[in-house]
């Protein structure tokens, strides 16, 4: 094998795939599991992408592959975030060890308005005085 | 080695094809237990995204540039799925 670059970047690929998986099989809500998807099975398509890109040495396969990196990159985070502010409206439960819900209390999921954290009913100074 | 040609040849590529289907094993696993619809709208999400990764993995297996186009377009429905998931939740309310 004259070049080992393709094979290194595929092995990385899948195993950041592998845990992607098992992190959405193993983590204890939906929030969690949703972001172990989201940044590993991306880290993990960019990297067999890029793989691809240097195994074809063809431009137009570069470059297909390159802009299909980018569209990941800009694509993934919406879709979390989308899905994510779904969960939260409709009431997916947090795991119990979460410690901090910052949107608690503030958050009317009648009327989708958002309290500032700086005219909170509960009088609780939120920004750090610096 | 391999005479009767059942096992599939010890390659690279056959090895990550081997190492994505157990991590779509393990995100159906996901899918089918997942205790509300966002859950089962993210292990889908996943899985779409590993079929992509398969596609592109087939690209260096066979030769043919064809798979990765595939997985372009797989990578774009799998956004707008997910995004029309994530809206038909919001209209839904609570219901689950």
């Amino acid at each position: 094998m004259n070049n080992l670059a393709h094979v290194v970047l595929l092995i990385i690929g899948a195993t950041f795939l592998l845990a992607a998986a098992i992190g959405v099989l193993r983590m204890p809500d939906l929030f969690t599991r949703m972001q172990t998807a989201t940044k590993a099975a991306t880290l993990g398509i960019s990297c067999i992408l890029i793989a691809v890109a240097l195994y074809m040495e063809d431009l137009g396969v570069a470059i297909r592959a390159f802009f299909t990196v980018v569209f990941f990159f800009l694509t993934a985070p919406v879709a979390a975030h989308m899905i994510g502010r779904a969960a939260y409206f409709i009431g997916v439960p947090l795991w119990k060890g979460t410690m901090v819900d910052e949107l608690q209390d503030r958050y009317d999921r009648r009327t989708h308005t958002l309290t500032s954290g700086l005219t909170s009913e509960r009088g609780i100074p939120d920004l750090p005085d610096s | 080695m391999n005479p009767a040609g059942l096992l599939p040849e010890l390659s690279v590529t056959n090895l990550v094809f081997g190492v994505i289907v157990l991590a779509m094993l393990l995100a159906f696993i996901r899918l089918v237990r997942g205790p509300s619809l966002p859950d089962r709208v993210v292990a889908l999400d996943l899985i779409t995204i590993q079929i992509a990764a398969m596609l592109a993995v087939d690209t260096i297996a066979t030769g043919q540039a064809v798979f990765l186009d595939a997985a372009i377009v797989l990578a774009l429905i799998s956004f707008l799925g997910t995004v029309a998931f994530a809206r038909y939740l919001e209209r839904r309310g609570h219901d689950e």
